[in-house]
């Protein structure tokens, strides 16, 4: 029986709740992309990386306008997240008493969690290097984003910490990139195999990409 | 038709079986009750053996099973059963109805429960109430048309590849077991099916929004979950219906949402000109 009696933007149709998830499960695909891509020039040295970093900076405008898609975009994600993870699992009644997953992959089952993961290491991702908060002693690095990325990662937990919450990415797109073309309506039979391969390459682009710092750093060869 | 001297495990094609069968009453809690079945053919289908093990209930004096049937031969969509785990069982693309004993082990233990999914409330045993479906079906799934004298037979063109794809879709007999075996108790196989029958043919054109907006309305007030593409249901139709169709019918409801919104009223607006 119907139990919400809420109106219709707190409670959006099943299928517009999937919408909101790919449209802006899209946005946060593409913005880790670019993110990452921007992240590599640590390898071109200190001066590639703090130019850029400047040149952010004296856009404040295009910052806060691509800040503020980004908060919606979290903030509409997790909310159609939550809200489906939890009627899901009361439309399913707990389930056959025997477990005969067929086709179900890893990363579909773990959407949920990896994406727990992920709101966490964004709330600390945030808190080290935007806020320069925690996990940074009490040093001021100013403009020389270069050395604060270093000293961050010479830390060996919070090096394996980025690492792992990356691989969780790649776990979360490769089934999340793939999922949007199907919510979309852009899919079909003959598409899906090679939709899931794609989906697969970008999440393990995107988290190599990201990975290769912190372990560059932890092995030494970015100093 | 079967001679049941109850030890003939020896001759390879009957077989001995544990049985754990879900029992319970409308609105309270059930449980799995364990029966031996011995001499069950293995030339049986499913529902005969359960046919057997409600004919060994009855001489030992005790209540029957319930269960949904009707054609036995996998057309109508009644017989739903989860068996291992499975709804309709291990063969992919087979009906509770049309898999036999044979695809069973002499002396396995076999676990039947009834589809499970809040839309779908146990009525007894094995059968469950489907009647969510018949409302998704009522709220759109049929067309509009006057009734009376038959209509020319060629006065509406259907090319071959959209007859061919409304006839994939209509392949659905509606037995649930999409909901059954999708872990977030989802009904968008069977109205993805249902929905792209009617949307893809001139005849579905005229009611294909309205049609489409109504149905999904329907199914998600009846406490269906939302698809978060696992792909199970595929994988345990009876009749194959592909994800194919959730595609289509999440680019219908999008196109009918849009539509919906920019709607011309065909005036001019209050505060314009
Ligand atoms: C970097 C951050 C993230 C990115 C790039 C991302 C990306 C995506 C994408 C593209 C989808 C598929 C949308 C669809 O087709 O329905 C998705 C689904 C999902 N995401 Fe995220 N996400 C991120 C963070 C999160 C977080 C923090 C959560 C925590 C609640 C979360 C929970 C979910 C859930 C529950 C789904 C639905 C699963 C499904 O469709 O099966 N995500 N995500
Ligand atoms: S889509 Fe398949 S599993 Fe679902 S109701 Fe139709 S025939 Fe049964
Ligand atoms: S009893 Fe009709 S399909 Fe199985």
């Amino acid at each position: 029986m119907p139990e919400s009696s809420c109106s219709p933007c707190c409670q959006p149709a099943s299928i517009g709740k999937k919408i909101i998830m790919a449209l802006t499960g899209l946005v946060l695909a593409g913005f880790v992309l670019g993110h990452m891509a921007g992240n590599l020039l640590m390898f071109k040295g200190p001066q590639a990386i703090n130019a850029y970093a400047e040149w952010l900076h004296n856009h404040p405008e295009a910052l806060w306008i691509a800040r503020v898609i980004l908060i919606l975009s979290v903030v509409g994600h997790i909310w159609t997240g939550i809200l489906l993870t939890l009627e899901n699992r009361a439309a399913r009644a707990g389930g056959p008493a025997v477990d005969a997953t067929r086709r179900a992959s890893i990363s579909s089952r773990t959407m949920p969690y990896s994406g727990i993961v992920l709101l966490a290491f964004i709330v600390f991702h945030l808190l080290h290097f935007t806020l320069r908060k925690v996990a940074l002693g009490d040093k001021d690095f100013g403009e020389d984003v270069y050395a604060m990325v270093v000293f961050g990662f010479s830390s060996p937990v919070v090096a394996v910490f980025y690492i792992v919450s990356m691989l969780l990415l790649c776990l979360h797109l490769s089934h999340g990139v793939s999922s949007v073309f199907q919510t979309l309506g852009l899919r079909n039979e003959r598409w899906r195999g090679r939709i899931d391969l794609i989906a697969t390459a970008y999440g393990w682009i995107v988290a190599l990409g990201f990975i290769s710092i912190p372990l560059a750093v932890l092995l030494g060869c970015i100093k | 038709m079967v001679k049941e001297n109850g030890n003939s495990d020896q001759h390879g094609h009957t077989l001995s079986l544990r049985l754990r069968v879900w029992r319970q009453n409308r609105g309270q809690p059930g449980h799995f009750e364990e029966h031996f079945l011995a001499a069950v053919p293995e030339t049986a289908s499913f529902l005969e053996m359960m046919d057997m093990l409600n004919e060994q209930l009855i001489r030992e004096g005790k209540d029957t099973f319930a269960f949904d049937h009707d054609c036995r031969e996998g057309i109508c969509g009644m017989c739903s059963m989860t068996i291992n785990g499975m709804p309709h069982g291990p063969l992919p693309g087979v009906t509770t109805c049309q898999l036999h004993m044979r695809n069973f082990r002499d002396g396995e233990t076999i676990t039947v429960e009834p589809w499970r999914a809040r839309a779908f409330p146990v009525l007894k045993d094995l059968a469950v109430d489907r009647s969510a479906f018949d409302k998704v079906i009522q709220s759109g799934g049929f067309i509009t048309v006057r009734t009376g004298s038959a209509p020319e037979a060629n006065h509406t063109l259907v090319p071959k590849q959209v007859a061919d794809e409304a006839m994939d879709a209509a392949e659905c007999i509606g037995c649930g077991a999409c909901v059954a075996s999708c872990k977030n108790g989802s009904a968008m196989l069977f109205v993805g099916a249902k929905i792209n029958h009617l949307n893809i043919l001139p005849q579905g054109q005229p009611e294909r929004e309205r049609r489409t907006l109504a149905m999904v309305k329907t199914m998600d007030e009846a406490g269906f979950g939302n698809c978060t593409n696992y792909g199970e249901c595929q994988a345990h139709c009876p009749k194959s219906i592909t994800l194919d169709v959730i595609a289509k019918l999440n680019r219908d409801y999008l196109r009918a949402r849009v539509k919906e919104f920019f709607s011309s009223t065909g005036k001019p607006s209050k505060g314009g000109e």
